[in-house]
């Protein structure tokens, strides 16, 4: 049942972008009787500006992130923290993943591809690193892209509840795992 | 907050990066991250005008209206000062939608689309709203109910058994961001000072 889920999801999915190209021209042209081409460069014009708007807070976030990476201190934290999430049945193979997560989108995908690999994709490491994965995000990144492209430089309490949500996330992906699989 | 944990990961990394010998390695990353960054910038670009333009028409025509309309008894308790007519929640919406689908492409232009509609009510233009608080709290969360096509691209067939535990740890990190920003947003060292400008 679930493998027809997911072959269906996969399907519409592929199916939804090029519906939404025809379908809002559709609608705004045939139906609304609007300029869509007018309308569509108007609005394009914007994306120039956001994305230059947006470097100086993601040159922010990303250097400190990657000199942070680059100089072992993850490897240090892990090392301290792993024997005290040991206590509460989280596995200290899922932890690099879990603390790389809410940093970078790329490490933690690498940090995954290590997961799979040496493990095989039906060990407990893998699925429980895949949901972290799928119930989490790249909140550094997040907070800077989107506060970044409107100038915000007070983010108040968005960070803090995006990381209690990536705990979360991460938590119960261990122990949902745990329950389902073990 | 954000300027000490900024601070403080730079500051770790260059006394663990001196202990551990790994200094080169941490200068170099400094480097190489300022300039992925602007890569990633100009990579937006292209991307950010495909959207925003399809969205231009959206709302030209009234469909934005529309969505953010039927969807409003979900959106008024989540958002409760923006104003129903307001362009903003007709974002917001898509933007939800587009990450639940696990259109990560799609999501990005839609979310920085809301966020200037949002900042179009914000009174204090560096300081964010409750609103775009609790946006970014449930963007950060991932509200995805197609698994990311990079895990399924690993695991193959073996993704279809963490289909479930996905979506009910998804569903609990956004539940814990929602709570956590709604309870963050009473405290007083959160709250928007009126008279330090």
């Amino acid at each position: 049942m679930i493998d027809n889920i997911i072959v269906f999801t996969n399907q519409v999915s592929r199916y939804i972008i090029p519906f939404l190209l025809v379908g809002i021209p559709f609608y705004g042209l045939i139906i609304k009787k609007v300029k869509v081409y007018e309308s569509f460069v108007e609005g394009a014009k914007d994306g120039f500006d956001i994305a230059l708007r947006i470097i100086p807070y993601l040159v922010a976030i990303l250097v400190a992130i990657g000199m942070f990476r680059a100089s072992g201190a993850m490897d240090l934290l892990i090392s301290f923290i792993a024997p005290l999430l040991n206590i509460i049945g989280f596995p200290p193979e899922n932890l690099p993943l879990a603390f790389m997560r809410p940093l970078s989108g790329s490490g933690s995908l690498g940090l995954f591809t290590d997961l799979v690999n040496q493990y095989g994709t039906d060990s407990i490491y893998t699925r429980i690193g895949a949901t972290m994965f799928g119930s989490t995000e790249t909140t550094f990144y997040v907070l800077a892209v989107y506060f970044g492209s409107v100038g915000i430089r007070k983010s108040r309490h968005a960070l803090i509840a995006g990381l209690i949500a990536d705990a979360v996330g991460v938590l119960s992906a261990v122990y949902i795992c745990r329950l389902i699989f073990l | 907050m954000l300027n000490y944990i900024w601070f403080g990961l730079i500051f770790v990394s260059v006394i663990v990066g001196t202990i551990t010998g790994r200094i080169d390695e941490v200068t170099e990353a400094a480097i190489s991250m300022s300039k992925t960054s602007v890569d990633i910038a100009i990579g937006l670009i292209g991307i950010m005008a495909l959207w925003l333009g399809i969205m231009k028409i959206a709302e030209d025509s009234g469909l934005i209206q529309l969505i953010a309309k039927a969807l409003r008894p979900i959106t008024i308790r989540l958002f409760p000062e923006i104003p129903s007519d307001h362009p903003a929640i007709g974002s917001i919406v898509l933007n939800m939608a587009a990450n639940m689908l696990g259109l990560g492409n799609a999501a990005t232009p839609l979310g920085l689309r809301a966020m200037k509609e949002l900042q179009e009510l914000n009174k204090r233009k560096d300081t964010a709203t409750d609103a775009m608080c609790t946006f970014l709290a449930i963007n950060t969360s991932s509200v995805q109910i197609i698994l990311p096509a990079t895990v399924v691209g690993l695991m193959g067939a073996a993704a279809n058994q963490i289909f479930i535990t996905t979506i009910i740890a998804t569903g609990l990190s956004t539940v814990a961001a929602i709570i956590s920003v709604k309870v963050l947003a009473k405290m007083t060292r959160f709250q928007i000072k009126t008279n330090d400008q």
